[in-house]
């Protein structure tokens, strides 16, 4: 058992650092990872769960307010952009922020194809994010029914 | 003229006086001389005779008188000197020799004479060895007898041999007439005539064993002579002409008895007999010999040994025979229970997972309905549905916890919790329903009951939850009361008994209501499965009742007891557990916090505003981690509502989004806060702004709009705690980084 425990674990660092090293996710998601204890089990997925969901949600309204050529409300845009780089940042999802930086000029320059852009590379890139956080969490339920720990991954 | 001096003739010579005397002289010479040549034939013949000289001495005087009585042939008529002379010497010889003779024979015929008795004594004792070897021959014949008899006895373990070869070997060897065995019945009170050796068919008859002929026999070991005329050895019909043989009768002693039924018998001696009757043949008029008597008596117990030999081996056999049976019976059984265990697990598996999932989809369903907009009516009946769910979902848990302790495959999850903890908790539970009805409960803990333990935390509150919720279940008024101490053994439970190792100790918990109570003979049926008690007031309170049931088992798991006591109907019960917990040490704790945590901090209360959910989550699980206690407002107008002097820091989100007067609201709380603790201005909770950036213009922003500090988002824990310490210390922060 121990053996497949020592596994589960070195696999799930080897998948940690690769999502660090290929600039899904930086300090920030550390940082929420230290804040779960025995008190917080779940802080983390419930924090990226709802994340996500605001993602979804976000997208949603700002593909509306983009869809038709003229009057596209870009305060509206604008505000959703803010709203998910402010959401991103917090939870370290460094991709997805990156495109909200890029987002947010072309919305500054009114820039509507720049922003469908935009829009498309974030929609592209939160869902990404999602499933390999639910792959990492899924190998983290792994570990923990087998009897292990989670490791502590310092990047 | 010469005168014959020899002999003088006194008449005239009668002639046939003289022709007589004449003849008789010459054969009485021949058979002087042939005499001794018979007897020198005779000796040269046989090889041994000690006397040779005797004879030779025997023979010359013979001879002489032969000679002598010859010689007297020639002095019937006239002879010369000569004659005469040779005549005298004669004589002479022959007395000299005669005397010779006559004194040697007197020492020779003595010897001659015990020679010959010592032949008769000799004979004599040839003939007694004889007789003695003959005698020995007997008995070493009747030795073999009996190692071949004793080895056609034991040559084989069934019992009919046995007896049948006893007797008729026994008839050989002893030549006799007839030979009987008779064995006790059934009931012990006949003996009865089961073997005989001429008789084919014996005829089936029996004695009572009381004759006093039989225990006679039955007294001694040895064999006994008895009356030919006694019933046991009437065995044929007697014609007169015959004069019957001795008899002799012998004990076998049966040391085991397996054709009988002891369960049928009087009470009787232990001691169990046959009667073997031997009859020599009659008219012969032999008699018993001592020997024979031995050999009989020595048969008689090999017989006994080889038959209790033989019964034992008939009693090993059928017990043999039924275990196998038995055996197979078992084998039967236990493949079906294993089936039907199986079958169960089978069922329970899934009806377990076949029942859950509509039950999740009820209650989860029935949850977030209740969360929309309802009609009263539509509220209360969405609210009895989920009730029924959750007892539904309840119970299917029981029934699955309970069919699992019973399986055995049921385990204890052990790990260190804290015990005040717990039982808090648990009262935390009960106290809404309690207060609905209106029952005040205590809790005592004593001063000595370790604070951090080590057992099963979730099956320990579910034991504890179900005592302490039946209590206020079944209580209409009253208080409860729930202690927990340290049991050191009392006279209570005399069958438990407590040793307390250095590291195990047993909680004592006990629950006292002052509700219902219950009737002390319906107590013990409070554990089993399913079973309610009677009363009414009861009935309507629900509750599967398995809870006690299950309780029960955990309590048996955790090495403890459970029981009630109650003093009647209405008079309330006290309910008891103990447990076995291990005692652990406060620094093997697992539920200290990874990060230490500043003591400064410990239910500091803090406000967030922030109206991004996730920073504000984000944030909100920063300072939980640190110890505060968070409220969280996502629009300033609620800020302003919660904000209170309770509340010793304010954290608000002012991320400015490209205009610059955007949002400038959120700065404006700053101020609004500031006006609402114009009054109170000690009690204003510390500002700080959470922003994106923190360039010098941002900062002297905040600083113009009365705000204590600046963060830079997103913030690490680290920097938090910092921030906060600082705060605190200072009440004011410039550096935030």
């Amino acid at each position: 058992m121990n053996t497949a425990v020592a596994r589960l674990q070195r696999q799930f660092q080897d998948y940690i650092v690769s999502l660090y090293q290929q600039g899904f996710l930086d300090n920030q998601f550390t940082e929420l990872r230290n804040l779960q204890d025995e008190g917080t089990p779940d802080f983390v997925s419930e924090v990226v769960s709802l994340f996500f969901d605001d993602c979804a949600k976000l997208i949603k309204n700002m593909s509306r307010s983009l869809e038709q050529p003229e009057n596209v409300d870009f305060k509206q845009v604008d505000s959703g952009v803010h709203q998910l780089k402010g959401s991103s940042s917090s939870v370290g999802a460094r991709r997805v922020k990156n495109v909200c930086i890029s987002f947010k000029e072309c919305c500054d320059v009114q820039n509507r194809e720049g922003c469908l852009r935009c829009l498309q590379q974030v929609d592209y890139e939160y869902k990404v994010l999602k499933t390999k956080l639910q792959d990492l969490f899924k190998l983290e339920q792994r570990i923990l029914q087998a009897g292990g720990t989670i490791p502590q991954v310092d990047i | 003229m010469e005168v014959c001096n020899c002999i003088e003739p006194q008449w005239p010579a009668d002639e046939l006086l003289m022709k007589y005397q004449y003849i008789s002289d010459f054969f009485i010479a021949v058979a002087y001389f042939s005499i001794p040549l018979e007897l020198i034939y005779f000796v040269k013949k046989s090889a041994v005779f000690p006397y040779r000289w005797v004879l030779v001495q025997f023979g010359a005087f013979i001879v002489l008188c032969g000679a002598t009585h010859l010689i007297n042939l020639w002095t019937f008529t006239t002879h010369s000197r000569t004659v005469a002379l040779v005549m005298t010497t004669a004589k002479v010889l022959t007395a000299v020799v005669s005397c010779a003779t006559a004194l040697m024979l007197v020492h020779i015929i003595p010897d001659l004479l015990s020679v010959k008795t010592r032949e008769l004594f000799l004979k004599n004792k040839a003939a007694e060895l004889d007789r003695e070897m003959g005698l020995i021959r007997t008995q070493e014949e009747t030795g073999r007898h009996v190692r071949m008899l004793t080895h056609e006895i034991r040559s084989t373990l069934d019992r009919h041999t046995i007896l049948k070869t006893t007797l008729v070997e026994l008839g050989r060897t002893l030549a006799l007439e007839e030979c009987a065995l008779w064995m006790p019945t059934r009931t012990g009170l006949e003996l009865q005539l089961s073997y005989t050796l001429r008789q084919q068919h014996p005829v089936e008859y029996t004695v009572p064993i009381q004759l006093p002929v039989i225990s006679q026999v039955f007294a001694t070991s040895r064999a006994v002579k008895i009356s030919p005329n006694s019933p046991v050895a009437r065995l044929r019909p007697v014609s007169g002409k015959y004069m019957l043989g001795e008899v002799v009768a012998v004990r076998v002693p049966l040391l085991h008895l397996s054709n009988f039924q002891i369960n049928d018998w009087p009470e009787l001696s232990t001691k169990r007999y046959a009667l073997m009757v031997l009859m020599l043949p009659s008219d012969s008029a032999r008699q018993w010999h001592v020997h024979e008597l031995e050999l009989v008596e020595v048969v008689a117990d090999q017989v006994a040994v080889a038959l209790s030999h033989a019964a034992i081996l008939e009693e090993s056999m059928r017990a043999r025979d039924l275990l196998m049976e038995q055996n197979v019976a078992l084998d039967l059984a236990r493949r079906e229970a294993e089936t039907a265990i199986r079958a169960r697990n089978d069922f329970l598996a899934v009806m377990n997972h076949e029942m859950r999932t509509p039950m999740h989809a009820i209650i989860a369903l029935s949850s977030l309905l209740q969360e929309t907009e309802l009609t009263p009516e539509q509220r209360l009946m969405v609210e009895t549905i989920l009730k029924s769910s959750n007892l539904l979902a309840t119970l299917m848990n029981d029934v699955l916890d309970l069919s699992r302790l019973e399986d055995g495959s049921l385990q204890l999850d052990l790990g260190t919790f804290n015990l005040h903890t717990l039982f808090r908790e648990v009262l935390n539970l009960i106290k809404p329903i309690a207060v609905v009805k209106k029952l005040p409960i205590t809790l005592n803990l004593a001063p000595d009951l370790p604070e951090f333990v080590v057992g099963d935390e979730k099956r320990l509150m579910q034991i504890i939850l179900n005592i302490v919720g039946n209590a206020v279940k079944f209580s209409k008024q009253g208080s409860i009361s729930v202690t927990a101490l340290v049991y050191k053994s009392d006279t209570r439970a005399p069958d438990f008994f407590v040793v307390p190792t250095g590291s195990h100790f047993y909680l004592r918990v006990k629950v006292k209501d002052l509700g219902a109570g219950i009737n002390p003979q319906e107590i013990p049926k409070l554990f089993t499965k399913f079973a309610q008690t009677q009363s009414l007031a009861t009935r309507s309170s629900g509750g599967s009742g398995l809870g006690l049931a299950i309780s029960k088992r955990f309590v048996n798991l955790m090495e403890g007891n459970i029981w009630i006591e109650s003093d009647g109907l209405g008079k309330g019960c006290t309910a008891i557990f103990d447990v076995k917990l291990g005692i652990s040490n406060e620094s093997s704790v697992p539920k200290a916090p990874a990060s230490p945590r500043h003591a400064n901090f410990d239910g500091l209360k803090v406000l967030v505003m922030d109206e991004n959910g996730v920073s504000r989550m984000v944030t909100k699980g920063l300072l939980v981690h640190l110890g505060c206690e968070v409220t969280t407002a996502s629009t300033s107008e609620e800020c302003l509502r919660v904000v209170s002097h309770e509340h010793k820091v304010v954290f608000m989100d002012v991320c400015m989004p490209g205009v610059e007067n955007y949002r400038i609201e959120n700065y404006q709380i700053a101020l609004r806060i500031h006006e609402k603790f114009t009054k109170q201005r000690h009690q204003r909770p510390l500002l700080v702004a959470l922003t994106g950036n923190t360039d010098k213009s941002r900062k002297e922003k905040c600083m113009s709009f009365g705000l204590d500090g600046v963060l830079l988002k997103p913030v690490s824990l680290d920097n938090m705690r910092n921030v906060l310490s600082d705060l605190l210390e200072h009440r004011v922060l410039y550096e935030a980084m």
